[in-house]
């Protein structure tokens, strides 16, 4: 499916707006959006909210054999995906240009600034190291998956735990959790990306645009880094001139930004490890805050409970002996006139205001058609309405007419 | 019966897949008494029985209509219904307008209004419309007109350029345009402004500064999850200026 367009109008205002320092959402021109890290019940799995994007990295590992031009070392294996969940412009399967430019950068970032300790992985050397793999799936997209999967690959990878392998000659045996305790990642560094978006030429400078002001930016430039201030990774896409100072000044904020994002990270981190250490609760469900629907509760309707058990044993028996009483619900006449709604002009459907009076009229109706309704309408079904109504033909003559209607609706199934 | 059935339920909410089953009334001489309900949003007919195939609260109005009152974002274009689109397309004498729903609907360039075959109305791509369906069925292409029955535009056509569009959802739409909105109220007091809501779940606001076009735009999507007091309070407070 095509994305939505973007009209003339939006453009003109995202355009206006950044030009007078505002954006849509309400942030400064310097400001993340919140990010919120959760961690799974396994090892390695990790959700981040960047705002209301959101992405799941998932870490596996599994013994392989090694590349032939690195025999001692382990290998890392990212695999980004933009599934149409994300957003309907995302394609399942397909190779887009974006796709291909996420992975690549993630790569760069994770990979090749050896921020992991790859050597620490291999086994036995040319014969079995452990690959690492990392899925990166993006959940909803509205901007700035590059930041986003950044920090949930890092924070997987942070949080993953490999099983320990024990060596005996050239035998390897794999222990289950349950018999040693699984390792963590030697990792060195954490790199995370920061966005920029640049609008008029570069005249504008956005830090983490959401998904409209990513359509209307001029280029991005994305710097990796970690908190040591050491630069993973640099790239400006989108074709714009920037000055030497500007790109200086970006990596000046992407310190900032790195350093607390690092830090929000490790709590994180923390959090869960001590969530763990003290068997308490963890995982994503324990994450998501609770919440009950009550004000919807309703007082149950009531209904006569009191010979249920006499009459459902006697219609039991009843059925048994003659079995062609059963009733089959008679052929009915489809309903007519069921219709669509909205064929007329405008939709001129009220709210709740009239409620309040249809269901007083209703308690009086059932009030008024006596014992036989209250019983029909109760939940057990066509059983009950048969029971009643021969047993006590006298009282159903002195109800209502729709009283009056259930006997006859049988004689015509008998 | 059939009324029976659906009143003890006006108000709960009702999961797609709930069957409202009934048994005609009968009258004296045997013949099936004609009872008469209209089939809202949500509810559809399956042969003897309704389906519900929404989920939310099901609604009644007076004398025999039901409907289910659902929060979603997805437009099904619906024959009448006034919404805002954007043109996409130029191609010959139509233009091809996003709704948002699965399928782009088309627009013919005399359905504005004095347009004739010489004098054609100014829309460019990205352009947004204000415009009415006059076909919308799930297996055609749906159409709309910016023109009322009498060839009078009635509010309806293109947009000037200022102003911004934002989505927001299905209901907070419907709750926008019931009258007498309770939210359209409170928002009259705050400052003058220009919304144009459409049932497509599009709403466009302008208002004399970006700044205060900002704000009201996000007061509408805040009160998609607020109560009337929450929304009061922070109404007070936007006036208040203490945002």
């Amino acid at each position: 499916m095509k994305d939505t367009p973007l009209s003339n109008c939006e453009r003109q205002f995202l355009l206006k707006a950044v030009e007078e320092k505002k954006r849509v959402d309400g942030r400064q021109t310097y400001d993340y959006r919140n990010i919120k890290i959760t961690f799974g019940t396994e090892y390695g799995c990790c959700i981040v909210d960047l705002g209301k994007t959101r992405i799941l990295a998932q870490v596996s590992c599994e013994l392989v054999p090694p590349k032939d031009s690195r025999p001692t070392e382990g290998i890392l294996f990212f695999n980004l995906e933009l599934s149409p969940m994300a957003s309907p412009a995302f394609e399942l399967g397909r190779q887009s240009e974006l796709l291909v430019k996420l992975n690549r950068q993630l790569e760069r970032c994770l990979r090749n600034s050896k921020c992991i300790d790859t050597e620490s992985l291999c086994v036995i050397s040319g014969e079995k190291v452990w690959q690492i793999r990392v899925d990166v799936h993006v959940l909803n997209h509205d901007g700035n998956l590059m930041d986003a999967a950044s920090i949930a690959a890092i924070a997987a990878l942070s949080h993953f735990r490999r099983p320990e392998v024990a060596i005996q000659g050239r035998d390897i045996t794999v222990f289950t959790p349950e018999e040693r305790d699984p390792i963590p990642l030697s990792i060195y560094h954490m790199p995370i990306c920061v966005s920029f978006a640049f609008f008029q030429q570069g005249t504008y400078l956005l830090v983490d645009p959401c998904e409209r002001e990513e359509r209307v930016m001029d280029g991005l430039l994305v710097i990796a880094m970690n908190k040591h201030r050491e630069i993973c990774s640099i790239q400006s896409s989108g074709g714009i001139m920037l000055l030497k100072e500007q790109v200086l000044r970006c990596s000046k904020i992407a310190s900032v930004k790195v350093s607390e994002i690092t830090e929000l990270i490790n709590k994180a981190l923390d959090n869960d490890k001590r969530a763990r250490k003290e068997g308490g609760k963890f995982g994503f469900a324990e994450s998501m805050p609770k919440e009950r629907i009550t004000a919807l509760k309703k007082d149950e309707a009531p209904v006569e409970m009191t010979d249920v058990q006499d009459t459902a044993n006697e219609i039991i028996s009843r059925t048994e002996a003659q079995p062609d009483i059963v009733k089959v619900p008679s052929p009915v006449v489809p309903a007519p006139g069921t219709g669509q709604v909205g064929e007329g002009l405008l939709n001129t459907w009220g709210l709740e205001e009239e409620e309040d009076e249809e269901e007083e009229q209703h308690e009086k109706e059932e009030m008024s058609t006596g014992e036989v309704m209250v019983l029909s309408d109760s939940e057990e079904d066509d059983v009950v309405i048969l029971n009643p109504d021969a047993n006590k033909p006298k009282r159903l003559e002195g109800g209502s007419k729709k009283g009056v209607e259930a006997p006859k609706k049988q004689k015509t199934s008998h | 019966m059939m009324q029976s059935c659906f009143k003890n339920k006006i108000g709960d909410v009702v999961l797609p897949g709930d069957i409202f089953s009934f048994e005609l009334p009968v009258t004296e001489d045997g013949s099936v008494k004609a009872e008469k309900i209209i089939c809202g949003p949500g509810l559809r007919r399956n042969g003897d029985e309704v389906l519900v195939c929404k989920s939310g609260i099901l609604r009644h109005k007076q004398p025999n209509l039901y409907w289910i009152d659902s929060q979603q974002k997805r437009y099904v274009p619906a024959k009448g219904e006034s919404v805002i689109g954007i043109v996409t397309a130029k191609s010959g004498d139509i233009f091809k307008v996003d709704v948002g729903g699965s399928e782009q609907a088309s627009l013919s360039y005399l359905a504005f209004e004095g347009a004739t075959k010489r004098n054609r109305p100014n829309v460019q791509v990205g352009d947004l419309v204000y415009a009415q369906f006059i076909i919308a069925n799930k297996d055609m292409e749906p159409e709309l007109v910016c023109i009322d029955s009498n060839g009078k535009a009635n509010g309806m056509g293109v947009f000037g350029a200022d102003g911004f569009l934002f989505k927001v959802s299905l209901g907070l739409v419907r709750r926008l345009l019931a009258p007498q909105s309770e939210i359209v109220k409170d928002l009259e007091k705050l400052f003058p402004s220009e919304i144009v809501v459409g049932m497509n779940g599009c709403v466009w606001v302008k208002a004399k500064t970006v700044q205060q076009t900002l704000i009201v735009a996000n007061l509408i999507e805040s009160c998609e999850n607020m109560t009337a007091q929450q929304r009061q309070a922070l109404f007070k407070r936007v006036a208040d200026g203490n945002l």
